[in-house]
């Protein structure tokens, strides 16, 4: 089967891994930016990540036979720092119009403060005027349902954002509701500890239907899994779900969502 | 909404899911026992809110109506509207404090 995990952070993984999404039929990633597990001292440390993302990780990938894509934004987590923030807000631009960027992200909140959602707001703004995708980074645990609502109240005030254009991610149980009333694309996260596994990502799908949902691994430098999406469409196959459905959530609908952007081919 | 009806009997969910099930519950059995011999630490028998707040998720368990997990997730979850004034060393620990320090 082919699959497109549309959040991963490959910057993280081996190359070994690379090996194991090509043969695993992960051919096309897309790589949000996002907090590396510690606080940059400066811009100079984000010109190095941008150009990572949008330099590096594609030769990288290429070499099996993979299609890397990226999202640039400044991550919620280093958002508190708002002298900084706006120092990298300001470099975002050049890097969006590299070939393989679709979009802004991650772009979100992380503990739902009053700096997070000025850094935020002011993304979604160069969102709305560049005519960009915007991938969204929801808290974690506790905090997500709070910092869901307040970035769904962002979007639905700025009329430029189309929803469609707009995937929310590391939806859960209590959030998809939200989300897909207020028309956005949803993400599921497949994350050994704190967020979903395979099982609960398929009982969502089965309460909420396939419409607009994104399953990926956001693998990264924690506890993780760049093939969770395979495990996904086993957990499908497992409860005799047809292939068809699981082509659709693991490669047609991602594919429908980053084709909106038109520097987007998968592979 | 739409969603995707289940191509599974109950018995043929309890084939798949009983044993890694039993397994998952008998881990939060244990976890619980473990916390009963771990010293007390507040005053009066009160729980910290974390114990607290999982004891009142595993009562959630209990609950018929198919929507236990959206349940357990609210009982976990901050449902104030106010932003934070800095999340400078606020960090999440998955159930919420009630604005206590640090989280």
């Amino acid at each position: 089967m082919k699959v497109i995990d549309p959040h991963l952070h490959m910057v993280s993984r081996t190359t070994d891994d690379y090996l194991a999404l090509a043969l695993g039929g992960i051919h096309t990633v897309a790589e949000p930016a996002f907090w590396p597990g510690f606080d940059r001292s400066g811009v100079a440390s984000f010109h190095d990540y941008f150009r990572q993302l949008t330099v590096t990780e594609p030769a990288r990938a290429a070499r099996f036979g993979v299609r890397h894509f990226c999202w640039i934004g400044m991550n919620a987590k280093e958002a508190e720092n708002l002298e900084l923030a706006r120092e990298v807000l300001a470099i975002i631009p050049q890097y969006l119009d590299r070939p393989t960027a679709l979009g802004i992200g991650e772009v979100g909140l992380n503990k739902n403060s009053r700096n997070e959602i000025t850094v935020f707001e002011e993304q979604v703004e160069l969102a709305a005027r560049r005519k960009e995708l915007l991938l969204i980074h929801t808290p974690h645990l506790e905090d997500k349902l709070k910092g869901t609502r307040i970035i769904i109240d962002i979007l639905k005030n700025e009329p430029r954002i189309p929803p469609e254009r707009v995937l929310i991610d590391h939806a859960e149980e209590h959030t998809i509701g939200e989300i897909k009333e207020s028309g956005f694309w949803f993400g599921m996260t497949l994350y050994p500890d704190s967020k979903g596994s395979p099982a609960r990502a398929i009982d969502a799908l089965e309460q909420f239907g396939p419409d607009r949902l994104c399953i990926n691994s956001s693998a990264d430098w924690s506890v993780s899994d760049p093939l969770a999406t395979l495990k996904c469409a086993n957990e499908m196959r497992r409860r005799g779900h047809r292939e068809g459905l699981a082509d659709r959530v693991l490669y047609q609908n991602p594919k429908e969502f980053l084709s909106q952007c038109p520097k987007f081919t998968p592979a | 909404m739409k969603g995707v009806k289940p191509n599974m009997t109950q018995a043929e969910i309890l084939d798949l899911y009983f044993l890694e099930n039993r397994a998952r519950l008998l881990e939060v059995a244990s976890f619980l026992d473990r916390l009963d011999r771990g010293a007390e630490e507040m005053a009066g028998g009160e729980k910290e809110y974390r114990h607290a707040a999982f004891i009142s998720a595993v009562e959630l368990l209990l609950y018929p109506g198919g929507a236990r997990t959206k349940a357990i997730q609210l009982n976990f979850s901050d449902l104030s509207s106010e932003p934070v004034a800095s999340a400078l060393g606020l960090k999440a620990t998955g159930a919420w404090g009630g604005g206590r320090e640090g989280h």
